[in-house]
């Protein structure tokens, strides 16, 4: 996973409640065994005026002008400005792969979808949590000001605006460090193996019924 | 020191507690399908990692699978869609290769996961179960621990058998009182998330409690756990009871002899104890539910059938107000028009939430010795599994849908997400038992309302929505 550990990027609106990962990356593109190669099409019911088809090259499709992530003011965005609950919905990982890839590096909002969240974490993408208050704000200055940058400092866990407001923001320890240091988990639980091992000896014991039955 | 069944599920599966928070939490069953798992598969290859413990893995194809029967004939080969084929293969070729047990698209036993693990048997009280699906849920309804992964945590849990997970905080439902007549589950469930929206359960693992939930079917809890990530809940759940070990009996990865009665005395340990603590509680009474119909394009925007579509001038919040606009625009939709002036164009029974047999059971007694309308293009039941399917025809369901003129089709997801060839057109209404009205999600431009089973059989009669509890 790529290390995440400070960036200063052009912020982009996204500004409505309940953004659902259908809406993030609708499910023909889920077709694909790839990682990669969603970018074009995030969000790809708003940002096109017909309907997207997996495998198709975007370039020469009709583009939905209305749509903020087409104006030449939020092009080459690198951090979304989102409202409540973003992410909800269906547990795609492809939601977070086609932000990644469009090249987002890290979404603001008051709050977010859980498992969405939890996806974010695996991708090097860094969802950050601020207050409505100051989440409104932020898409205040940025709707009056084009070129609206922020900078996100994850060591120091901060937000800044142009003018050098600093707003804080929680994030958990473990995540913190494995998105810092670019740490894949895997890696990490097996230094536990032992552990696994020896709940599972204790388990196959107690609850056989668990156990080799379904092969 | 009391405890709820969450906490009594997560202390029982607790592998590891860091000093930062973040736990390593056993899985015991991971169920997969052909969307979410190929690029975990991949990990594995090119980490040159196998699976942990292979026989905690079970795999079908669901959300890609045909559902007409010309379709399904040839198999995997059958698929025209070449970009779903592929993904079929690869689960195929994925499950071989790493020897997972998998129910390939025309055996018997395959169906859509979450109908599959609890009717088999491969989900049991006091498990954990994971699956890359956030309908994953569904199996709480056993009183087990079960929640949606992302690819990378299907990768992980293959490699690991674990999850790297952080304790939720405790969340109960509690429904009391009788549901009336004609009220189901879906009703309930629906009925929850108008009440706390579709963010108000995140963060919390969920417990559906009281007395609708302690004389609600297994299957009608499984309805219920379905969509707690609806209401934002990752994880659903409902206490072992019963109902829960008469469920469980029998079935065939369900332990048997000496086993069961050592299970059966693991399992009723799996209840909140008295006094247990909940951080939040949500009390609702079951008598005042009424069927449901939603309006716009997040369950949360969903009202009784009795009622209006909502105004967007009497909402106060900016944001919702806006998101109420768009929602009435996209639905094609008056702000106080009365639900059952809204005409459908097209039915979906099926689904996770709704494709069991009791779901199916339900819309054929209301269509029975009906004519689907006219002006109701299509009218397809899609059951849930093999099993339900041939269930479904052992009592002759399938002879009254389709006298009634709806479809009788092959087991899959369908157009609950709209991944295979059954979809909306730009536009169309459509009377649904899915689980989500999101834009574009049945297919480009379609139109979702959610219902209960027995709700879409009646709009597929009348051609509009109507209150099934005085349909004639």
């Amino acid at each position: 996973m790529k290390s995440f550990t400070v960036i200063q990027g052009i912020a982009a609106p996204m500004d409505r409640a309940n953004v659902d990962t259908d809406m993030i990356i609708p499910k023909q593109f889920l077709k694909s065994i790839k990682r990669t190669g969603f970018g074009k099409n995030l969000f790809d019911e708003l940002r096109y005026l017909d309907e997207g088809k997996p495998d198709q090259s975007c370039e020469g499709r009709p583009i939905n002008t209305g749509f903020p992530l087409n104006f030449p003011r939020y092009k080459d965005a690198s951090i979304l400005l989102a409202r409540e609950n973003f992410g909800c919905g269906s547990s795609r990982e492809h939601a977070p792969w086609a932000l990644d890839d469009y090249g987002f590096r890290s979404v603001i909002a008051p709050s977010f979808a859980d498992i969405f969240f939890n996806n974010c974490f695996k991708n090097g993408l860094l969802p950050i949590i601020l207050s409505e208050e100051i989440v409104d704000r932020l898409f205040k200055e940025m709707y009056a000001t084009e070129g609206y940058q922020l900078t996100v400092d994850l060591a120091a866990q901060t937000v800044t605006t142009p003018s050098g407001d600093s707003f804080g923001f929680e994030i958990d320890a473990f995540r913190k460090h494995c998105l810092l240091n670019g740490l894949d988990d895997i890696g990490l639980t097996l230094e536990h193996a032992d552990k696994i091992r020896a709940y599972e000896t204790r388990r196959r014991a107690e609850a056989p019924w668990l156990f080799d039955v379904v092969k | 020191m009391a405890k709820t069944l969450y906490d009594k599920l997560w202390d029982a599966h607790l592998v590891h507690q860091s000093d930062d928070g973040s736990a390593l939490i056993y899985i015991d069953r991971h169920i997969v399908h052909e969307v979410t798992s190929p690029q975990a598969f991949d990990g594995l290859r090119m980490a040159g990692r196998k699976p942990w413990r292979v026989d905690s893995i079970l795999a079908t194809p669901d959300h890609n699978v045909p559902t007409t029967r010309k379709e399904r004939a040839h198999g995997v080969s059958g698929i025209q869609d070449p970009v779903s084929l592929i993904q079929v293969k690869t689960l195929d070729d994925n499950c071989d290769e790493f020897g997972i047990l998998e129910f390939k698209i025309n055996d018997e036993r395959q169906g859509i996961v979450h109908v599959v693990g609890p009717e088999t048997g491969a989900c049991l009280p006091g498990m954990t179960v994971v699956c890359g699906d956030s309908h994953t849920a569904t199996n709480g309804a056993l009183g087990s621990l079960a929640h949606g992964i992302g690819t990378s945590e299907v990768e992980h849990v293959m490699a690991t058998q674990c999850l790297v997970a952080k304790k939720m905080k405790n969340m109960l439902i509690k429904v009391d009182g009788k549901l009336g007549l004609g009220v189901t589950p879906k009703d309930v469930v629906l009925a929850i998330i108008a009440k706390i929206g579709t963010a108000g359960g995140t963060g919390y693992a969920m417990e559906f409690g009281g007395q609708v939930f302690r004389e609600m079917s297994m299957e009608g809890r499984m309805t219920v756990c379905n969509m707690a990530i609806e209401a934002g809940a990752r994880a659903g759940m409902v206490a072992v009871d019963q109902t829960t070990i008469d469920y469980v009996k029998g079935r065939t990865f369900a332990p048997k002899g000496d086993l069961w009665e050592k299970a059966v005395a693991e399992w009723k340990n799996f209840v909140s104890d008295d006094g247990a603590h909940f951080d939040s509680v949500v009390e609702i009474n079951g008598a005042d539910i009424k069927p449901q119909v939603s309006w716009g394009t997040s369950p949360e925007m969903v009202v009784s059938v009795e009622d209006k579509v909502p105004d967007p001038a009497s909402e106060i919040d900016p944001v919702k107000r806006n998101d109420m606009i768009r929602a009435l625009q996209y639905m094609g939709l008056e702000a106080n028009q009365p639900i059952t002036s809204i005409h459908v164009d097209r039915v979906f029974i099926g689904s996770c939430t709704n494709s069991r047999i009791e779901d199916i059971r339900a819309a054929a007694e209301v269509v029975r010795g009906r004519q689907k309308a006219g002006s109701v293009k299509e009218a397809i039941v899609v059951p849930g599994s093999g099993a339900v399917k041939a269930q479904a025809e052992a009592e002759g369901l399938d002879k009254i849908f389709i006298a009634a003129g709806l479809e009788w089709r092959e087991p899959g997801c369908s157009m609950c997400l709209a991944m295979n060839a059954d979809k909306l057109g730009a536009g169309e209404h459509c009377a649904s038992t899915s689980n989500r009205n999101f834009e574009g999600r049945q297919g480009y431009g379609g139109r979702t309302h959610l219902v209960s089973p027995a709700m879409a059989a009646a709009a597929a009669i009348a051609g509009h929505f109507v209150d099934v509890r005085t349909f004639n």
